[in-house]
């Protein structure tokens, strides 16, 4: 039998029968083992997506098994393939529909800066038209990479402010993307 | 059912169409025939209809742009095939692209609909008579169209990739 690993108490004051802490580390702790992804799989990056889901590699190890495939009860975003310009308002539309908080996982050459396909037709990156907090790289990225993105994404919502989201800062970001 | 050769096919058109017809070579064993653009329809609904020679499948249609060529810039290419004797055929028509204009061909074949959308979206090839023209896969605000040679197919609106990056 392994043993059971369990995530580690945030830092706080523990005393018989108590423990102190703020909010926002609780907060971001369980947020971060328990992200919902959608996927948006447009081509063969979202294959390998397939293969991290699947039991080698077992996104479900960090929390994220559960795909939603509605917007409104995910919290992540992964667009995983090239996004041609028709899609672009698709995937808008999608990211509008999220609730607040919502993180964005960009996976592969593609969805970052159009890849290989510099052309008349593709969004040259996902980042023209919806705010990214992580980008893998990769043609397409291995499943250790996708993970280390997830990783990643944790890492930020875990160390993320509860009020960053009310911010006057966060509301010209997504100004800046036309978003209200 | 006997399978003609391209001389029969040929002669056959020939005699069906004594205008109309520019000229006719062979080219890895398939026919092609290069026509005017006036006697399209006629041509077409000829070869589909005929018993002989029974074409009755419209493999594929696309347009072509040469941009040297005066007064020939636009190309219109049939394919069509006869599924029975296994026997396909080439149809080409040359126009100027300042009046890109051919006939609709699908009263013929309805599959052609969608097709010709996509020719008039990437080419801007008019087709008279089709009931709804309008772009097909390239987004409806596009103004241009982007298969036209005096377009460049890399996207305009990239800057991390400059000459300096391939030592140009």
């Amino acid at each position: 039998m392994s043993e059971v690993k369990i995530v580690e108490a945030p830092d706080g004051i523990a005393g018989e029968g108590y423990f102190l802490t703020s909010f926002e580390k609780v907060v971001g702790m369980a947020r971060s083992h328990s992200l919902w992804p959608l996927p948006f799989a447009t081509s063969c990056c979202g294959i390998e997506f397939m293969a991290t889901m699947a039991s080698h590699y077992d996104l479900a190890r960090f929390g994220s098994e559960r795909m939603s495939f509605s917007p409104r009860q995910s919290d992540l975003l992964m667009v995983m393939g090239t996004i041609a310009k028709k899609m672009g308002p698709v995937l808008k539309h999608v990211y509008e529909q999220m609730a607040e908080p919502r993180w964005v996982l960009s996976v592969g050459a593609c969805a970052c800066s159009g890849g290989i396909f510099d052309t008349y037709s593709v969004l040259q990156g996902i980042d023209r038209i919806i705010p990214v907090d992580v980008y893998v790289p990769g043609c397409p990225p291995r499943p250790e990479q996708i993970l280390e993105g997830i990783m990643k994404i944790q890492d930020l919502v875990r160390n993320e402010p509860l009020r960053r989201r009310n911010e006057p800062q966060y509301k010209q970001l997504l100004a800046g993307y036309g978003i209200e | 059912m006997i399978k003609l050769t391209s001389e029969e096919i040929l002669s056959r058109i020939q005699s069906a169409f004594t205008e109309g017809i520019v000229e006719a070579y062979e080219s890895f064993g398939m026919l092609t025939v290069v026509f005017k653009r006036e006697i399209n329809i006629e041509l077409l609904s000829f070869l589909k209809q005929d018993k002989d020679l029974n074409f009755h499948f419209l493999t594929d249609l696309c347009a072509v742009h040469y941009p040297d060529r005066e007064n020939e810039e636009m190309g219109m290419i049939y394919h069509l095939h006869n599924f029975f004797t296994g026997t396909r055929i080439r149809l080409e028509c040359f126009f100027p692209i300042a009046d890109p204009t051919i006939r609709t061909i699908i009263p013929l074949w309805n599959s052609a609909n969608w097709q010709e959308r996509e020719t008039f979206d990437f080419y801007g090839v008019i087709f008279e008579g089709h009931p709804d023209l309008r772009r097909i896969v390239n987004v409806d605000e596009m103004d241009y169209f982007p298969q036209l040679k005096q377009y460049p197919l890399e996207d305009a609106v990239r800057e991390d990739k400059n000459d300096a990056m391939f030592g140009r």
